[in-house]
């Protein structure tokens, strides 16, 4: 690591002056961020942590809609969220190991939009809604390609609300080294329609399959995609699988999601 | 009742005490006075010319003592090969230059090119972002068929070409084998990778260096599986430093798995430059660092031939293996191809005729040696694949050709020149087939089948040859060195016993099974017995841990110790007890003499000793302490029979392994519950080689699968509950103990009986696909099904 300076605000305002700081930058749980600054690969001035903020904290439901905070840690999210939105709450109690869910937040997961993080996969599918410090982004603008978000610098997501779902399912199929999902489908069906959200495969990042929605939102029966093909046209190859492999499994696991949500 | 005590009982670890709770002394928990830290600047291209290092801004940098790069080298030895191997012309492999610090070129990513000691690790890595370095990348040779063309790029430019040696085994069968190859009624022909590993030892490699200049004594802390065998390496061939000024130590070593092995340069580094600048020098691996500064493992590219007879009886067996060695040659790297592989070409079959070409690549990736099992389950996997698929070819079931091909008379002289003392491979098989519940499999399959799954079994054999080794015998195959071992017993005046051994604890639990072995010679409890490891000025000799050799080599010679210790005590009794020495008895931990009710005990004995008052100067020397030296006439022959059942998810590929079982020959077992569990970590290591494990460069020679985001180790749900059996025991016939080795049994065993498995659930679903590389990833197979 290189040296740096850390602060540990209590208020979101407070985080957002410390954040105007020359290469400042947010420190969530750490659990993407501490590893690249071990390797050198970033290289802060201070780093503002997130976590002694409590307003950014918790669980709360409300209606139809489920309020995360964005410091919540995928524990509590695996904990808390499990009577409203049961699928949102296995997808997080499946990330990583209990170190990792204790330390990582849905804040840090949204921000860093890493191409096989599971959690955007349910904020693209749910239509959720990011709230920062200063706007409300829907998710259908937020997500802008790898590692890429609509955030500004210095921009703090304060919460994400997800309206919940009458059925939803995430199918996750892991890279068998990082655990990540190689192809991880979001299935979240509403009383206005399907929409299905793919990670882990996209060169371009979390991404909603369109036909599969039309399909489900028709009839919301795996028999319904039986037609339906997913491109492979930019999809990732790696040493995990290839482009073909991963379009087969998103129409597995899309079928296996919706199977399991009924 | 099961035994608790002495041999047979399984007492638990007792080091396990200190590991569990965080009392173990690792190399890192090691730092000293005044102590620096040295990082090392890696090249972060697989070939190049190096024009030029620039260091002066980094000296000039905060808490900077000493920058060393190769220069600083200029006329000190370079990193020894422990192995010669002679061409299948007569000539010497060629045996390029291993420099401490590169030299001219950099020939693989992560080749160390600068050393810088600092003050602080930090200091020591924003330094080397200082180092201006103007290197000119050239083509990396990276595919081995690719690098013995004509105009490859050469990876040592002193050589004629990257090729190390073409070796042929035995040369003199090979016409004898073409031609059965050419009449056979059947020939199965297999061609199969043996993927590249990376051991990932929990504990990464860890070096400290400390000088003495008042009496000029080196000692070298290190991470090290066999401290005398880098005292004599690094002290005679690097740095001519005479054994009697030069420790090694290799305190709680957190894993080996044959890594931890070989000399490598880091050592060689901390040494050197504590004595250079007078103050101890650290260096500690991060994990990244050890993905391309370890030596990795396998990497074999084969192609192997079984020929049949009409009756399924095989005839001769012929294998083209392409090796690769990696960029430099490893301490005992070009052994392990060679004489660890071919030698165990019979496996556990009568084959009459056997011949094996390997052809050792240099290339430009990290240097490629030992782990655990080591050629031994290369040779295994070749056998028990081409084997298996022969089976299908023939429509004949995979075990029945297995039995009717087995060895049964023992000994037996190989065609590959290596005798079986013993075995019972029959015996084995049978119990693989009781404890697997093969019957049972069909109704199992079908429940598969009714959720949609494929299920398989496969099954394979494994004989390996380990207790390393007799000296003469491997001296004859070009080990430069013999490979015998040493104890010292020594009985201290109250009877407690401190044993030094040459063998080095780093998982395998000899602080426990060393004392039981004592304790039932003796007939004293364990708690009594120490034993003393990892720390040349403290014990007489020896050749370290690897093989599977502690206890049938390391062990013998404690044996042997403590049997001159018996023969000495039972001296001093008869003059204590008055009686001629021939009438002494020794049992559970008492002299008597026979037919008499007088007796002494051990500890009676022992401080008689030491603290004589009535002692027979004349005739026997005060103390009791014994020093045996062991060289085995043999090597043991471990073998056994394992299976392995698995459920393949047709629409993703997925593979679950859902039962294993392993049915083992040890010979004699000294603690059941370790024996055990060097099984399961064996198995879990083949598993994780057949399923997720594979070090993967792209053709530019930078490692892809450089970290745990890319390289799969086998976790906890990777693995099923193993089933394990070691009772069709026949004993070595030549070492005291009767014992063969239990180290690296598992990860030999289990690579083939899982992908075997695979083929056969595969076959189930209609699809006959003759081989699948490991590791068999989701993707592989989803690809071999439909392809
Ligand atoms: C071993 C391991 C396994 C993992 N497995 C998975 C997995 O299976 N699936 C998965 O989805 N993820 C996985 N992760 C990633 C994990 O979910 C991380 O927690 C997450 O990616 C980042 O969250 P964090 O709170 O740790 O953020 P940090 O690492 O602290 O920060 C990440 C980035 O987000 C920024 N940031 C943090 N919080 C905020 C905020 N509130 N507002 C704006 N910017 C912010 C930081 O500045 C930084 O750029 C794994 C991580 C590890 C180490």
């Amino acid at each position: 690591m290189y040296a740096f300076d850390v602060t540990r605000p209590k208020t979101v305002a407070e985080a957002v002056e410390a954040l105007g700081a020359e290469e400042a930058q947010a420190l969530g749980g750490g659990q993407t961020l501490i590893p690249t600054l071990k390797q050198r690969l970033a290289s802060p001035s201070v780093l503002v942590s997130l976590a002694s903020i409590d307003e950014i904290k918790g669980v709360c439901a409300d209606g139809d809609t489920l309020t995360i905070g964005g410091g919540t840690t995928h524990a509590t999210v695996a904990q808390e969220a499990a009577a409203t939105y049961p699928a949102l709450a296995a997808l997080a109690a499946n990330i990583g190991d209990p170190a990792v869910r204790n330390r990582g937040t849905i804040g840090g997961s949204l921000a860093n939009n890493d191409p096989s993080a599971c959690y955007p996969s349910a904020a693209l599918a749910s239509n959720a809604t990011i709230v920062t410090n200063t706007r409300e982004i829907a998710a259908d603008d937020y997500f802008q390609g790898l590692f890429t978000t609509a955030l500004e610098p210095g921009e703090i997501i304060t919460g994400v609300k997800f309206p919940v779902p009458q059925a939803a399912n995430y199918q996750k199929f892991v890279q068998p080294a990082s655990r990540f999902s190689l192809v991880g489908v979001f299935v979240a069906k509403y009383a206005d329609g399907v929409r299905v959200a793919v990670t882990g495969a996209s060169e371009g990042g979390v991404f909603r399959w369109t036909e599969a929605e039309a399909a489900l939102s028709a009839d919301f029966s795996p028999a319904a995609l039986d037609g339906l093909t997913a491109s492979a046209d930019g999809l990732i190859n790696d040493l995990h699988g290839d482009a073909e492999y991963r379009a087969h499994l998103i129409k597995v696991m899309t079928k296996r999601a919706v199977a399991a949500a009924n | 009742m099961p035994k608790d005590h002495g041999i047979g009982a399984s007492q638990k670890r007792r080091e396990d005490v200190r590991f569990l709770t965080g009392r173990g002394q690792y190399t890192d928990d090691i730092n000293l006075h005044g102590q620096t830290y040295v990082y090392f600047l890696r090249s972060d291209v697989a070939h190049g010319k190096i024009n030029s290092i620039d260091t002066s801004a980094a000296e000039a940098m905060e808490g900077v003592v000493r920058i060393f790069t190769g220069a600083d080298f200029e006329g000190i030895g370079g990193l020894p090969c422990g192995w010669q191997v002679t061409d299948r012309f007569g000539q010497p492999m060629q045996e390029p230059g291993h420099p401490v610090l590169a030299r001219g070129k950099v020939r693989h990513v992560g080749d160390p090119i600068a050393a810088i000691v600092a003050e602080t690790k930090e200091q020591a890595r924003d330094a080397a972002e200082a180092i201006v370095l103007d290197i000119e990348e050239l083509p990396a040779v990276v595919d081995m068929k690719a690098a013995l063309a004509e105009g490859a790029a050469k990876v040592h430019d002193e050589l004629s070409s990257n090729l190390c040696y073409d070796w042929g085994f035995v040369e003199d069968n090979k016409a004898a084998v073409d031609e059965a190859i050419k009449n056979a009624a059947h020939v199965t022909t297999l061609e199969l990778v043996n993927n590249r590993l990376i051991a990932n030892p929990m504990e990464p490699r860890v070096a400290v260096g400390d000088y003495n200049f008042a009496n000029d004594e080196s000692t070298l802390y290190t991470t090290s599986q066999n401290p005398h065998v880098i005292r004599l390496l690094m002290g005679a061939f690097v740095l001519g430093i005479p054994e009697h000024k030069l420790r090694v130590v290799a305190p709680d070593v957190g894993g080996g798995f044959g890594t931890k092995i070989f000399h490598y340069a880091e050592e060689a580094f901390v040494t050197f430059a504590a004595r250079q600048i007078k103050r101890p020098v650290k260096w500690t691996s991060t994990r990244s660092e050890a993905f391309m500064s370890d030596a990795h493992g396998r990497d074999h590219v084969t192609k192997i031939e079984l020929a049949l007879d009409a009756d399924n009886n095989f005839t001769a067996l012929r294998c083209e293996t392409y090796a690769n060695m990696g960029a430099y040659l490893s301490t005992f790297a070009p052994s392990v191809p060679t004489w660890l592989h071919g030698t165990l070409l019979a496996g556990n079959y009568r084959t009459p005729l056997i011949y094996t070409n390997v052809k050792a690549v240099f290339t430009n990736t990290v240097p490629v040696d030992a782990y655990r099992g080591a050629g031994r389950p290369e040779a295994t996997f070749q056998i028990e694949r081409v084997v298996d698929k022969a089976a299908r070819e023939l429509g004949v079931d995979p075990i029945q050709l297995r039995r009717q091909n087995f060895i049964t008379q023992f000994p037996y002289s190989t065609p590959v020149a290596v005798q079986y003392d013993t075995g019972d491979y029959v015996a084995t098989m049978d119990k693989l087939e009781e404890i697997m519940d093969m019957s049972g499999f069909a109704a199992r399959r079908k429940e598969s089948e009714a959720k949609g799954k494929w299920r398989g079994l496969g099954v394979n054999c494994y004989i390996e040859a380990c207790g390393i080794a007799p000296s003469n015998l491997v001296g004859q195959l070009g080990a430069r060195a013999g490979l015998y071992d040493a104890a010292t017993v020594r009985v201290n005046a109250t009877g407690s016993i401190s044993v030094m051994v040459g063998a080095h604890s780093h998982g395998q639990g000899h602080e426990t099974t060393f004392p039981q072995v004592i304790a039932e010679m003796i007939g004293i409890d364990e708690s009594q017995i120490d034993i003393v490891h990892g720390d040349s000025s403290k014990i007489p000799f020896g050749m370290g841990t690897y093989g599977s050799r502690s206890l049938a080599v390391c062990g013998s010679a404690m044996v042997r110790a403590t049997e001159k210790v018996i023969r000495k005590a039972k001296k001093i009794a008869a003059h204590l007890l008055e009686a001629s020495e021939a009438d002494i008895e020794l049992k559970n931990g008492k002299f008597s003499v026979a037919g008499t009710d007088k007796s002494v005990d051990w500890a009676g004995v022992t401080l008689a000793a030491y603290v004589p008052h009535n002692y027979p100067l004349e005739d026997i020397e005060p103390g009791l302490e014994e020093t045996a030296f062991y060289d085995p006439s043999n090597f043991t022959y471990p073998s056994g029979a394992y299976a392995c059942e698995v459920e393949v998810d047709p629409e993703t590929g997925k593979v679950q392994i859902l039962k294993f079982a392993a049915a083992d020959d040890f010979g004699n077992v000294v603690n059941p519950m370790i024996v055990e569990g060097q099984v399961h970590g064996g198995i879990a290591q083949g598993i994780g080689q057949a399923m997720l494990e594979a070090a993967i460069y792209d053709e530019n020679g930078q490692l892809q699968s450089a970290s745990y985001m890319d390289y799969a180790m086998p976790r906890a749900d990777d693995v099923p509950f193993y089933i394990v059996d070691h009772s069709c025991a026949t004993p070595c016939t030549h070492n005291p103990l009767g014992v063969k080795g239990c180290g690296e049994a598992g990860a030999i065993g289990s690579p083939p009986a899982v992908v075997n498995a695979v083929i056969d659930a595969l076959a189930s679903g209609g699809k006959n696909v003759g081989h699948i590389n490991m590791p068999l990833t989701p993707h592989r197979v989803w690809k071999a099904i439909n392809s």
